[in-house]
């Protein structure tokens, strides 16, 4: 049988912890066993697998899915998607969700008290191209309020959820912005112990991206699990 | 070269506005081969309430234990409409079901098989990175040799594995917290 090459165990400090006491909810779903060593099989090392034929026309512009175009600051999110290894990982899905340039998310439960807009849906799909890249169209989010603790406002961020190759390479995000004065108090943005890794959640602004009377460019690049390297490997 | 991977950040509650255009309650659909059961339950925290925003995702092989992935080199799944993909969230309830048909044995380390399995991925606010488990199947007598079952302590195992209820009904919960703690790994 062909032998499975398992993805790398990530370094101390990159990921967060799942208890993580500034961040109240985790008191109660954080797992207080000790998770289980699960070495790699081909159940892990391999994933679902899209085709573009699941995306609609307009899933990479959300500022285009209405009659009208969404309130707000329209920006490009560009970036790649990279593994640690440094190879593109192309054709993977990237899904997106985010609140609107109010505050506000399209969801029942969602009661912050700023308005709705009804051209922005805030859901986003595109797949990667053969290098790894993405391109979505949006408007900038806004901060919005939550009950964590005292006057505790979530930073204005995208959610990104990506699958890569692998069960394994599994990854659900957030995309900051670069100056935003609520990064430091956010327990979400913090619960991450290494600096370097909390900073690369921070998108840069970009004058590449950036269109000339169109919008202003952020670049988010995205790393997933790559593989270990083995002597056995070609 | 000295990368690390982007780190996790919760999916927080309003993942369904993202993530609700990919939710599959069947994975198998009708023709595909195989045992078609449903596996229903619900998710639980630390005080035993029911967390009605969670996201389960599955991902698991045919009938024939072949995952639809290229790095699976025995060659395409027989049925192309098979993807073996599954995502639901809870309900009000903090409820979940899904149908699917019964995987085949897939190969495990050190050249054996693996007991039928589906591979699962739990996200929810106040989760900071989802956990990882398995479902494995109740009478199933592979269970007993599973290369993966066999790393998790013997009193715990049970948590993995779906309970039969009727002929084609299973039921698994997911318990965040406690004594009877679902087993999550280190994936």
């Amino acid at each position: 049988m062909h032998a499975v090459r398992p993805y790398r165990r990530p370094m101390a400090g990159t990921q967060p912890d799942h208890a993580f006491a500034p961040y109240a909810s985790t008191a109660k779903r954080a797992p207080t066993q000790p998770l289980v060593l699960l070495p790699h099989t081909l159940s892990e090392i391999t994933g679902p697998v899209f085709g573009a034929d699941i995306l609609g026309p307009d899933d990479h512009d959300l500022t285009h899915q209405h009659a009208g175009a969404p309130i707000g600051e329209r920006i490009i999110v560009s970036g790649r998607v990279i593994d640690e290894n440094g190879r593109p990982v192309p054709s993977t899905l990237v899904e997106v969700w985010q609140a609107n340039a109010a505050g506000r998310y399209r969801h029942q439960n969602d009661r912050h008290d700023a308005p709705l807009d009804p051209n922005f849906s805030g859901c986003g799909r595109v797949i990667t191209d053969a290098d790894g890249r993405y391109r979505f169209v949006t408007i900038r989010p806004g901060a919005y309020p939550w009950r964590n603790h005292h006057n505790a406002w979530r930073p204005a961020h995208i959610h990104f959820s990506l699958f890569g190759r692998a069960f394994a390479t599994r990854l659900v995000t957030q995309m900051y912005f670069p100056g935003d004065p609520l990064l430091p108090l956010d327990p979400i943005f913090n619960s991450t112990a290494g600096e370097t890794s909390r900073d690369r959640l921070v998108s840069a602004f970009d004058l590449d991206t950036t269109v000339p009377e169109h919008a202003l460019g952020f670049r988010f690049d995205i790393v997933l699990r790559g593989r270990d390297a083995t002597p056995l490997d070609p | 070269m000295n990368l690390h991977a982007t780190a996790q950040q919760t999916v927080g509650p309003y993942f369904s506005i993202g993530l609700a255009p990919l939710y599959r309650a069947d994975l198998a659909p009708a023709g595909v081969a195989g045992d078609r059961v449903t596996i229903a339950g619900r998710v639980l925290d630390g005080d035993g309430a029911p967390v009605t925003d969670a996201l389960i995702e599955l991902w698991q092989a045919d009938a024939d234990g072949h995952y639809a992935h290229p790095d699976d080199h025995r060659g395409p799944v027989a049925d192309p409409r098979f993807t073996g993909f599954g995502r639901v969230a809870t309900d009000a309830d903090g409820r979940f079901a899904f149908t699917t048909i019964k995987p085949g044995a897939v190969p495990g380390p050190d050249g054996g098989m693996q007991a039928p399995h589906l591979a699962v991925s739990v996200f929810m606010r106040g989760l900071l990175k989802h956990l990882v488990t398995r479902i494995y199947f109740d009478g199933e007598p592979a269970n007993a040799g599973d290369p993966i079952l066999t790393l998790v302590p013997p009193e715990r195992r049970d948590t993995l594995v779906a309970r039969a209820i009727r002929p084609g009904e299973l039921a698994w919960d997911v318990i965040l917290q406690g004594d009877r703690e679902t087993v999550f790994f280190d994936c």
